[in-house]
């Protein structure tokens, strides 16, 4: 199906988010949401995905 | 020494880990100065997992995280970066940004304290950066804040403590709350300056990222966070607009 990844239009197989996260190549600390929601590490298993889902999944970086 | 949410600070120096020449830098900032404080944030992670290199090598400085809201406009928005930030960091600390104004990047007052309301509802232990307005700050006191951080001067300015009448008002107003001057600091005396005043903490990037020698820069700041400390402890004389001569008068030799 095809989502939008950080911004990025992309052809995806994952149906999860988390098949997503190792089809993507994500490990280690990042957050997920989809479609400007906050969805826990704890849910990511179970959250499915639909076509044209907006998905961000950030990390920690410099800040002031 | 004032508690930041039951937390005792090991100095008043928050420093910020943004726009330094490297990591290495970066790193050495942390700990020649011995900021017990880092700033951090929440940006979309490249393939190459740019962020756990980051995440690495901050955890390995041992000092307390608070990551920030940088750069988000509306509550919906501030609300979810914390909540990311709050699994990502495994901390309750939320530095709370809400930016209402684009040239000075201003605090929308309105918007932060709705958002203030609902993440301390949500157990976050909020760290608003607002402006000195005390009203403001009663609203954010009352929406379950227990830190305020005025703004000294906007955000990367490097002008000092712009409005030093109402940050005085706002120590006088609400004297065991803890103030983190939060932002505009350019040089260690306005740093200094901030902690004469009674405040409890300052927190400051640029103004260190951006020097010629950041790591010497941070040491500078530290010694500046001190000596004001130190100073508004030890009781500052009032100013006055005439000499009074320190010399003692009696005793002179009379010469002329």
């Amino acid at each position: 199906m095809k989502i939008v990844l950080n911004g990025e239009p992309r052809e995806v197989e994952a149906t999860t988010l988390s098949a997503l996260l190792i089809e993507a190549g994500f490990s280690g600390r990042v957050a997920t949401a989809v479609n400007e929601a906050f969805v826990p590490a704890t849910l990511r298993d179970s959250h499915a995905l639909a076509d044209g889902d907006r998905v961000e999944i950030v990390a920690p970086m410099q800040g002031g | 020494m004032k508690q930041f949410y039951g937390t005792t600070l090991p100095n008043p120096l928050m420093l910020g880990t943004a726009q330094y020449p490297s990591p290495a830098i970066l790193e050495q900032a942390f700990r020649d100065s011995g900021a017990g404080v880092a700033t951090v944030s929440l940006r979309r992670e490249g393939a190459g997992g740019t962020g756990q290199s980051f995440w690495q090598m901050i955890q390995s400085l041992g000092v307390h995280i608070l990551p920030n809201t940088a750069g988000c406009h509306t509550v919906k928005e501030a609300v979810t970066t914390a909540h990311m930030a709050r699994e990502v960091f495994d901390t309750k600390w939320i530095k709370l940004e809400l930016i209402g104004h684009t040239d000075s990047l201003q605090p929308d007052v309105f918007q932060l304290v709705e958002a203030a309301r609902i993440l301390t509802d949500d157990g976050f232990q909020v760290f608003p950066y607002t402006t000195e307005d005390l009203i403001v700050a009663e609203r954010l006191l009352e929406a379950g804040c227990e830190v305020l951080m005025p703004w000294g001067a906007p955000i990367g300015s490097g002008r000092g403590l712009n409005n030093e009448y109402a940050l005085r008002a706002m120590r006088a107003e609400f004297p065991e709350v803890p103030l983190v001057v939060d932002a505009g600091i350019g040089l260690p005396s306005h740093a200094a300056h901030a902690m004469e005043l009674g405040y409890d903490a300052v927190l400051l990037n640029t103004a260190v990222a951006r020097a010629g020698d950041p790591v010497a820069m941070a040491r500078a700041m530290m010694k500046g966070v001190e000596a004001g400390r130190l100073a508004y402890d030890a009781d500052p004389i009032e100013a006055r607009d005439m000499a009074e001569a320190s010399t003692p008068v009696i005793g002179k030799a009379f010469l002329s």
